[in-house]
């Protein structure tokens, strides 16, 4: 019943470029239009990405706040890969590839030395030298402040111009699948118990002989290759690289979406990632609506701020949902 | 010669900006175990409640008017951490990462908050005559505001260490930072000190963000997430929970910093105390001192 439903709902987001209506108020033009697609595109590329989050926050318990840097790798390699040296997209992808193993690689194993809290300030302080680095624009690699926009010479022509936008979406659809898939077989397989069992009680994994570090390592590695992947995917669909996914701000909206829709279970994350994306995006088109800009300013300042919705949302369910809206539905159907 | 004094007092007195965000983190999290990220918003609505105080006196002579901004900061960064643990800290007593999710969200919500009311534009802030000068010490000349920071900060540091060490309420914040359930076993009444605590340490926060307003002669929207972001490594390189930890590391990552965006490229500076962090760590997980105070 349930993988009925699920493959119906596959077959209807794949076909969703051939819909010609539009649904009024959720979505602006028709919902096969590029504009529609590509904030489709990039919700599922935010699901995918909060889902890589809950594999190390979830279901390790790894309180990191370095997770933009991950992403912004895969941005921004790619990105200079293939604007700045002029390589080949195969080529830009496989370096990608190679740098999303190694820098978890080296950065998990120094921050792994610490838990809990001092863990998360230093997953924090990594994440901001690598935005300070992007910021600075060392050899006019990175573009600083500007951004890089995807030079589109090398690029395959079916990757390029709003035409092809719902090529982009199927890219980040078939993404979100395959994360999904592996995050899945991830956390079901041995190791992933271990991860689970870490996150209850690393001591009692230690005793019983053992490694928590090289397990705690292995998912820190895992995802953060998962999530420079969701970041080439952003590159395409976003046309270029902005300094903006290498914050901490960035971060700290990825441990929202996750919050937003429950910890620790996947399709939860993925749901968080999805409505985060999604309210971020319509609540500045609402802000900038003539009703709420009619309103006097005590009103209206704090309804034009998306961050600042989204923040009060966040602590209300954090206070009151602690499970996140997947918790809630969960509690609603008892499967 | 010169440029040395110069950059090893403009060093200090980022160091002292440093030392009065990171204490109050160092106390919070060695006493509660919460990772405050909310310590940026106390510094960002104490600046700009500062300003807007500073703004409204418009008449009075600037130095009225910055002591004024000053008081004001204080007495919001103090009142708005307050206000943080009661509502939102406390409900989530026995939950350390909820508490942590609330001050990530407090953070997000108000910051964006004061983007949207007063722009994302830095904002002049009016100061006396004498503190735009500048004071020639070993041949260099040194802006003023760089030593007002640097003696504020040698005050609060006197005060906290005479807090900790010599009053009552400072003894049971010590015995919490080093053994919270036992000071509870005791009969005494930790919640009370998790008050003062966030709100010493919002105070000092709010005068870290009107001093930073000083020291930079603008105050805006973004500057406390970023100053946060070293003085959480300052916290850790000092060692948690240490106040003096957290001084020594506060001069060593201001000084260091200065140096070597100065001598280095820009942004190096930056860079290398995420090194220094990564290299402390390797060396003495711990950071560099254990001791409570």
């Amino acid at each position: 019943m349930r993988a009925a439903v699920l493959i119906g709902a596959l077959i209807v987001f794949a076909a969703l470029p051939f819909a010609g209506f539009s649904i009024p108020g959720l979505f602006e033009g028709t919902l096969g239009g590029p504009g529609t697609l590509n904030l489709l595109g990039l919700c599922f590329v935010f699901g995918a990405l909060a889902l890589t989050y809950d594999l190390v926050f979830g279901y390790v318990g790894l309180l990191s706040f370095g997770h933009a840097l991950y992403f912004a790798t895969g941005v921004y390699v790619t990105a200079i890969a293939v604007t700045r040296w002029h390589w080949s997209l195969p080529a830009a992808l496989l370096l990608t590839a190679v740098v999303s193993v190694v820098l978890p690689l080296v950065l998990g194993a120094v921050c792994l030395r610490m838990r809990d809290i001092p863990f998360a300030m230093v997953t924090l302080a990594f994440a901001q030298a690598g935005s300070i680095l992007v910021a600075q624009n060392p050899f006019g690699l990175t573009g600083g402040e500007e951004g890089l926009a995807l030079g589109g010479d090398t690029l395959p022509a079916f990757l390029v111009g709003v035409a092809n936008t719902r090529n982009l979406y199927w890219i980040a659809l078939v993404l979100l699948i395959a994360i999904y898939v592996v995050a899945w077989r991830a956390v079901n397989s041995p190791p992933g118990r271990v991860w689970q069992a870490i996150r209850e009680n690393e001591r009692r994994v230690a005793v019983i002989g053992l490694n928590p570090y090289l397990y705690k390592l292995g998912a820190f590695v895992l995802s953060a290759f998962l999530a420079s992947a969701c970041g080439v995917a952003y590159l395409l669909l976003q046309g270029g690289a902005n300094p903006q996914v290498t914050t901490a701000d960035f971060t700290l909206a990825l441990l929202v979406m996750v919050v937003l829709g429950g910890v620790g279970t996947l399709w939860g994350a993925v749901l968080g990632g999805v409505v985060y994306e999604y309210l971020d995006f319509r609540l500045v088109a609402l802000s900038n609506t003539s009703a709420v800009q009619a309103l006097p300013g005590i009103l209206r300042v704090p309804l034009s701020e998306p961050l600042f919705l989204l923040g009060v949302l966040f602590i209300l369910l954090v206070l009151f949902v602690p499970g996140g809206l997947g918790g809630a539905l969960r509690r609603r159907l008892p499967a | 010669m010169t440029t040395i004094a110069l950059l090893l007092i403009t060093g200090l007195g980022l160091g002292a900006l440093y030392f009065l965000i990171a204490a109050g983190l160092s106390l919070i999290w060695g006493l509660m175990r919460v990772l405050n990220f909310a310590h940026g918003a106390f510094f960002t609505v104490a600046a700009y409640a500062g300003w807007s105080a500073s703004g409204l006196a418009g008449g009075a002579s600037p130095e009225v008017q910055w002591l004024l901004a000053l008081a004001v900061a204080v007495l919001a960064g103090g009142a708005f951490a307050t206000l943080t643990e009661v509502l939102l800290i406390r409900p989530l007593y026995t939950r350390h990462v909820g508490q942590v999710l609330v001050t990530v969200g407090l953070a997000l919500a108000t910051i964006s908050l004061v983007q949207g009311g007063f722009g994302s534009d830095p904002k002049r802030l009016a100061l006396p005559a004498w503190m735009t000068g500048t004071i020639a010490i070993a041949g260099a000349n040194i802006p003023t505001t760089r030593l007002v920071v640097i003696a504020f900060a040698l005050a609060v540091f006197a005060l906290l260490i005479f807090f900790l060490r010599r009053t009552r309420f400072g003894l049971i914040v010590r015995a919490g930072v080093e053994n919270r359930a036992m000071v509870q076993a005791l009969g005494i009444d930790v919640q009370r000190a998790f008050t003062l605590v966030f709100a010493i340490g919002g105070a000092a926060a709010g005068l870290a963000g009107m001093l930073a307003g000083t020291y930079y002669g603008t105050i805006d929207p973004g500057r406390g997430t970023s100053m946060l972001i070293f003085a959480f490594i300052v916290v850790i390189i000092g060692g948690l929970g240490s106040v003096t930890g957290s001084a020594v590391a506060a001069i060593v990552v201001g000084v260091l910093q200065q140096f070597l965006n100065f001598y280095g490229a820009a942004g190096v500076g930056d860079f290398s105390v995420v090194l220094l962090l990564a290299v402390v760590l390797l060396v003495r997980p711990g950071g560099f001192s254990g001791s409570s105070t």
